[in-house]
């Protein structure tokens, strides 16, 4: 059942996550992501040049302002104007090249990343569904991708032009005195320490807000769906008391994150401040003295190198800012890809199976080929492994020999289950719940697969049909109905794409759903949201009788298919029912025995066995168990 | 629209009012650095000494630690403010919705309430924190920094009147194009979100059918519809970045080539050094704020539909509320309908029920039978008030339910809903709803009579069993006997059952209406049932059609006058499986 197996939520993300997330959005955009990155690169470096050019073009007016001699001067100042404005012009085109190609890129990133989830989610079997809550599931949609629009929109660029922006300054830097930067250096060490001690604590309570986000979630849903019983036992007070707990929780969390997150900024900033007094002083103090400097372009400290490194270090503090301001976004980020990965990791159904459904054509012989066209016979083909096919007719013979089965390895819940039905045969199973009937059905179509025995269809191994063939001529109608948003015409046709309109309107009117919708205000094409909410729980269960009923298989399963429907109605749908299920073998499980007795055999489970067996009569005559339900002598739940 | 959010601001208005404050002093500080910088910078040039550069240093780092210590402290009463402003909203909302009525919450859907009671309010408490830093400190930096520069660098100045109005229009215009798109992709985000969620918990019908791949083209086309909005409109937001970097650069270029002509011609005089760099630190901090301006604006302009969703739910009244000097005591259990028409809405064309003219004596048991729509569940949903008539008066103990306090009504009427839910938390806990007091021989008594303690007593934690949410892990007939049980402790005068036994078998059915009748004989019992069975020993039975009582009467009655009744009765008994266990 759900809830035993939810992602843990709120964990940093374990290492690799990073360089696997990356890989990914390189796969896909190959070309465009490495020409993102170049453009950012060439935009980095570019805006981190002028600096240089301004100490260049101050130093000029320095040499010329005294004898105010413009001429002299303006050549050279007009050469370094022409060299900025060349800089300008590659970094201006950059910054629009990137900015536009990562619009791109982490869009078409979370498209393809959202596909590639979903598509991986319809590949993996049943018993990922029955063992995660769907909540959980949802969440991945929604929380953890939109983490990750952040990382990768704002996060990755902004930490590679920082980080590009703080080596080049610091070559700069260098190259004007290595002394003064060796002090920016000291500045930047308590930085990052503070940095990290600032981001730790708020990264920290951000990931826990993400849990307890999670848990008022969770809390808010179960009570409004159960607003209704909140009303008629009064217990408004009471929910109010619960949901203040959770609520002040989910504050606390994020009022602490928000205020570590908060206090980075103005520190840091200020302590960039502090940096840029103490270059000045230093490098006053080193001008005043007239004491030697050491750097990579051998230029001795003069005003003209103390004022642009001024501004550098503004720059600097400023890039490192930048840098931990991201620090939450890719914690949470990478904490979300954490359980993306966790969904894209889940191993997906397997299917070995070889044996095909194809359409066929009876010879004279009574021999069957294969033909491509709709014939309304269809046929097993069963490759040999000697390379001969041959072929089977599809009749729907369903055996079971000596099953077991277990959805854990530990508990078996079926034990020694041998049946069979034969073609056209109704069969159905009675039992408390929990007896293991909808479990048989969930091992004819293989949601589950079993640990021992055997099931033959038409004598075929089941092991050995493809498991889209196999489920293909099974049709099911399931207790809780499950509708499409779309048109009533698209939910019926949703059991065969190829059913023409009038098909669907035939099929419909088996099931006796004609009747209410062509009532229903705009008839076949009235949209149904939500689940069909605008049905009643009856309604949709004749619809989704009536899409069985269109898909045409030989085989159905009904699991508690009128549980919904009342009797009045029942007896209406009934006659409809039994033309569906006339010709077809069909499996039954049924709460009113008054629907499974006319049933060719009916198997009563306990605890995973079959107990008895036979007609309606038989069981009767036997005055057993099932005696004793159909005169109410037992309960039957 | 805000004079009702601020109304949850409450007990964080002073950090929310001292904010602003707190960012005003910061703002000051900070633009002033760079102007004592400036002359620092200055004094340098002029071959000061060393003392000069200690003095300027130290009022420096004086400013850095005042700034520090109110932007610390302005970060930490904002992050107090906005997200205490958020609780307060969430709880408002919550306590507001329990006191909606049925109608109430009729008209929101579940998952809209719940996405408007996390997401919109994540943003409403963003656009809430930039309001009162951000929005507050922007607007500061640009006025400052546009005097500062004015005053520092005089005519150089001049250059904003030019870069200035390209970036506001160039940012106007990002945001009106961008604005209606991210409204109408958000929008198609949600409904692709649906459909996952539809898609997850219809998994068995996908693979029954074998439609994964045709589940996977059809969100695949949806996806890709919404990643081409979500591209055009971060395509063209993505424009913000180079603009902004235009502006700067223009004005570097203006400084560098006018600024130096300016201080070569005027040898210095009209301009210095000191404030060509100044201007330069300046131009690039008044864009700065302009960009974060329209950021801010933005966020707050697609914020603005959240608000609004909150505000719908705060400012919705309860169409149902108890009245003033209400009633509080229910004389006994009986009912009486005169003259009831009904519908769920005002705007609804159809009447739910219409003359309805019904006595109920106390004690009697009163059997419901109909089809699905016939309204069976609309009338019992009138006698506990969870909905008001339309006309006509629905009367408890001889007096209108409108006359009672709403708490005092529904104590004494029971009803165990059709769509009945447990909650996650022992089977005790989910017990104590019907009454917190109730011990724990009250509570075996009571499902006792509900048929429930034999399956607790097989649990191998008995009473104390955990039920998962939503009571998935009790089957569908457990779940109906504890529902009953639930509101058995509240020893109710009037208890209805709106199809609570459906999945309970018939013998256990029949058991439980025994035990009523021999351990509860006063109470007024109203059953609802699709099975005859569960209603035939009543001592009325109502046929109920398209809103209306079709007949009325004993079983025997009935199968005597009405056709209806008699096919439904053979209908269920000809196939013989529902027969009763007496």
């Amino acid at each position: 059942m759900p809830n035993n197996n939810s992602i843990a939520r709120g964990r940093r993300a374990p290492k690799g996550v990073m360089r696997r997330l990356i890989r990914m959005v390189f796969e896909f955009y190959p070309k465009l992501l490495p020409l993102a990155l170049i453009c950012i690169l060439v935009n980095a470096i570019v805006s981190s040049m002028p600096s240089i050019f301004m100490q260049n073009a101050i130093a000029v007016v320095e040499e010329h302002f005294a004898s105010g001699d413009w001429a002299a001067a303006s050549g050279r100042i007009f050469y370094l104007l022409t060299i900025l404005i060349t800089m300008y012009v590659i970094s201006l085109g950059a910054n629009v090249a990137y900015n536009q190609l990562l619009a791109i890129i982490t869009q078409g990133s979370l498209a393809k990343l959202r596909k590639k989830m979903f598509n991986h989610m319809q590949d993996l079997p049943i018993r990922y569904f029955d063992t995660h809550n769907h909540g959980d599931i949802m969440s991945f949609y929604t929380n953890d991708i939109d983490t990750l629009r952040q990382l990768i929109s704002q996060s990755l660029p902004q930490l590679m032009i920082s980080g590009v922006t703080l080596i080049s300054v610091f070559c700069i830097m260098l190259y004007y005195s290595i002394y003064l930067a060796l002090v920016v250096v000291c500045g930047v060490v308590v930085m990052t320490l503070i940095a990290r001690y600032v981001s730790g604590h708020s990264s920290r309570y951000f990931l826990e807000q993400q849990v307890t986000i999670a848990r008022t979630e969770g809390f808010m849903e179960e009570m409004m769906n159960g607003q209704k019983v909140v009303k008629v036992f009064c217990h408004e007070e009471g929910a109010k008391a619960d949901f203040d707990k959770v609520n002040d929780a989910l504050f606390e969390n994020s009022c602490k994150a928000n205020r570590y997150a908060n206090i980075l900024m103005p520190l840091l900033g200020n302590i960039g401040n502090v940096m840029y007094v103490v270059v000045a002083l230093v490098g006053g103090a080193m001008l005043l003295n007239g004491a030697g400097n050491l750097s990579l372009s051998g230029m001795a400290l003069g005003i003209s190198i103390v004022v642009p490194f001024l501004n550098m270090t503004k720059q600097f503090a400023g890039a490192i800012g930048q840098v931990s301001n991201q620090v939450n976004m890719v914690v949470m980020g990478l904490a979300g890809a954490h359980r993306l990965f966790s969904l894209l990791d889940e191993q997906p159904e397997t299917d070995e199976g070889y044996v095909t459904l194809v359409n066929a054509q009876e010879k004279p012989d009574g021999s069957l080929v294969e033909v491509a066209e709709r014939t309304n016979t269809w046929a097993w083909k069963h490759p040999h492994h000697d390379g001969t096919v041959s072929y089977t007719r599809l009749m729907g013979d369903v055996r079971f020999f000596d099953v077991d089965f277990g959805y854990t390895p530990e508990k078996t819940v079926l034990h020694n289950i041998t049946l069979y039905a034969k073609p056209g045969q109704k069969v159905a199973f009675v039992g408390s719940t929990g007896a293991g009937k909808t479990t048989i059905t969930n091992l004819i179509n293989r949601f589950y697969d079993i640990a021992d025995g055997k099931i033959r269809y038409d004598d075929i191994n089941i092991n050995k049909i493809k498991k889209a063939d196999l489920r293909h001529s099974l049709g099911i109608v399931l207790q809780d109905t499950n509708l499409f948003t779309g048109t009533v015409m698209d939910n019926i046709r949703y059991g065969n794409l190829e059913a023409s309109d009038e098909e669907c309107i035939a099929a419909a009117k088996l099931a006796g759903a004609d009747d209410f919708i062509s009532r229903l205000p705009e008839g076949y094409n009235t949209m149904l949201t939500g689940n069909g909410a605008n049905l009643s729980q009856g309604q949709r269960q004749l619809l989704a009788i009536a899409r069985a009923a269109v898909a045409d298989p030989p085989v159905m399963i009904m699991d508690e298919a009128t549980s919904s429907i009342d009797t009045h109605t029942e007896a209406i749908v009934q006659k409809g029912m039994d033309a569906l299920m006339a010709g077809r073998t069909t499996f039954v499980i049924a709460h009113r025995l008054s629907t499974v007795q006319n049933a060719d055999a009916i198997m009563v489970l306990d605890h995973g066995r079959i107990i008895e067996r036979g007609t309606h009569e038989d069981l009767i005559k036997l005055k057993g168990t099932y005696y004793q339900l159909y005169t109410g002598a037992l309960e039957l739940d | 629209m805000i004079k009702v959010l601020a109304r949850s601001i409450r007990e964080y208005k002073k950090a929310s009012i001292l904010t602003p404050l707190l960012v005003t002093v910061e703002v000051i500080l900070e633009c002033a650095i760079p102007f004592v910088i400036a002359n620092l910078v200055n004094e340098m040039q002029a071959g000061c000494t060393m003392d000069v550069i200690v003095r300027y240093g130290v009022a420096l780092i004086a400013m850095s630690v005042i700034s520090l210590i109110f932007g610390a402290a302005a970060g930490s009463t904002c992050a107090t403010a906005s997200t205490g402003f958020a609780r307060n909203l969430r709880k408002d909302m919550f306590y507001k919705i329990q006191d909606y009525s049925f109608e109430n919450i009729d008209k929101f859907s579940v998952s809209s309430l719940v996405t408007r009671l996390t997401t919109d309010i994540t943003n409403v408490q963003m656009a809430f924190m930039m309001i009162i830093r951000i929005a507050i400190r922007c607007p500061l930096m640009l006025i400052f920094s546009f005097t500062m520069g004015f005053v520092m660098g005089g005519r150089l100045a001049m250059i904003f009147l030019f870069t200035v109005p390209i970036l506001a229009i160039g940012l106007c215009l990002v945001i009106r194009k961008t604005m209606p798109l991210f409204r109408r992709v958000f929008r198609k985000y949600d409904a692709l979100n649906d459909s996952v969620q539809e898609n997850v918990q219809a998994m068995r019908v996908v693979k029954s059918f074998v439609r994964e791949d045709y589940e996977k083209k059809k969100f695949g086309a949806a996806a890709e519809n919404v990643q081409k909005d979500f591209t055009r409109a971060e395509r063209i937001l993505a424009l913000n970045s180079p603009l902004m970097q235009f502006c700067v650069y223009a004005g570097m270029v203006f400084v560098m080539s006018y600024g130096s002509y300016a201080v070569i011609t005027s040898r210095g005089l009209d301009l210095n050094v000191g404030q060509m760099s100044a201007m330069l630190t300046y131009s690039f901090q008044i864009l700065m704020s302009l960009m974060m301006v329209s950021m801010v604006f933005v966020m707050i302009t697609m914020s603005a539909e959240s608000a609004e969703r909150i505000v719908e739910v705060l400012s919705e009244t309860s169409t149902l509320r108890s009245p003033e000097n209400a009633l509080t005591e229910v004389k006994d259990g009986s009912i009486d309908f005169d003259g009831v028409n009904f519908k769920y809405s005002k705007k609804a064309e159809r009447m739910a029920l219409s003359d309805i003219d019904l006595h109920i004596k106390s004690g009697e048991i009163i059997g419901i039978l109909g089809g699905t729509g016939s309204s069976k569940s609309s009338l019992v949903q009138l006698i506990p008030r969870l909905y008001d008539v339309t006309e006509g008066s629905v009367k408890v103990g001889g007096v209108d339910v409108r006359k009672y306090d709403l708490e005092a009504l529904r104590n004494q009427v029971a009803v165990v809903l059709q769509k009945n839910v447990l909650f996650s938390g022992t089977i005790k806990d989910n017990l104590r709803w019907g009454n917190p007091n109730a011990t724990d021989e009250q509570m075996e008594e009571a499902c006792r009579l509900a048929q429930a303690d034999e399956f607790i007593q097989q649990f191998p934690n008995k009473y104390d069993t955990w039920i998962e949410q939503g009571g998935s892990n009790v089957s569908g007939g457990q779940k109906q006997r504890l529902c009953i049980a639930r509101a058995l402790l509240k020893k109710p005068k009037i208890l209805i059952l709106d199809d609570s036994t459906s999945a309970v078998d018939t013998r256990t059915d029949a058991l439980i209406r025994k035990g009523f009748r021999e351990f509860i004989p006063d109470t007024t019992k109203i059953i609802i049932a699709q099975r005859v069975a569960s209603v035939q020993d009543a001592d009325r039975i109502i046929l109920m059609e398209g809103g209306r009582i079709a007949a009325m009467g004993t079983h025997d009655e009935l199968m005597k006058t009405n056709a209806v009744y008699q096919d439904i009765y053979n209908s269920q008994n000809r196939a013989g499986g529902d027969k009763d266990a007496e």
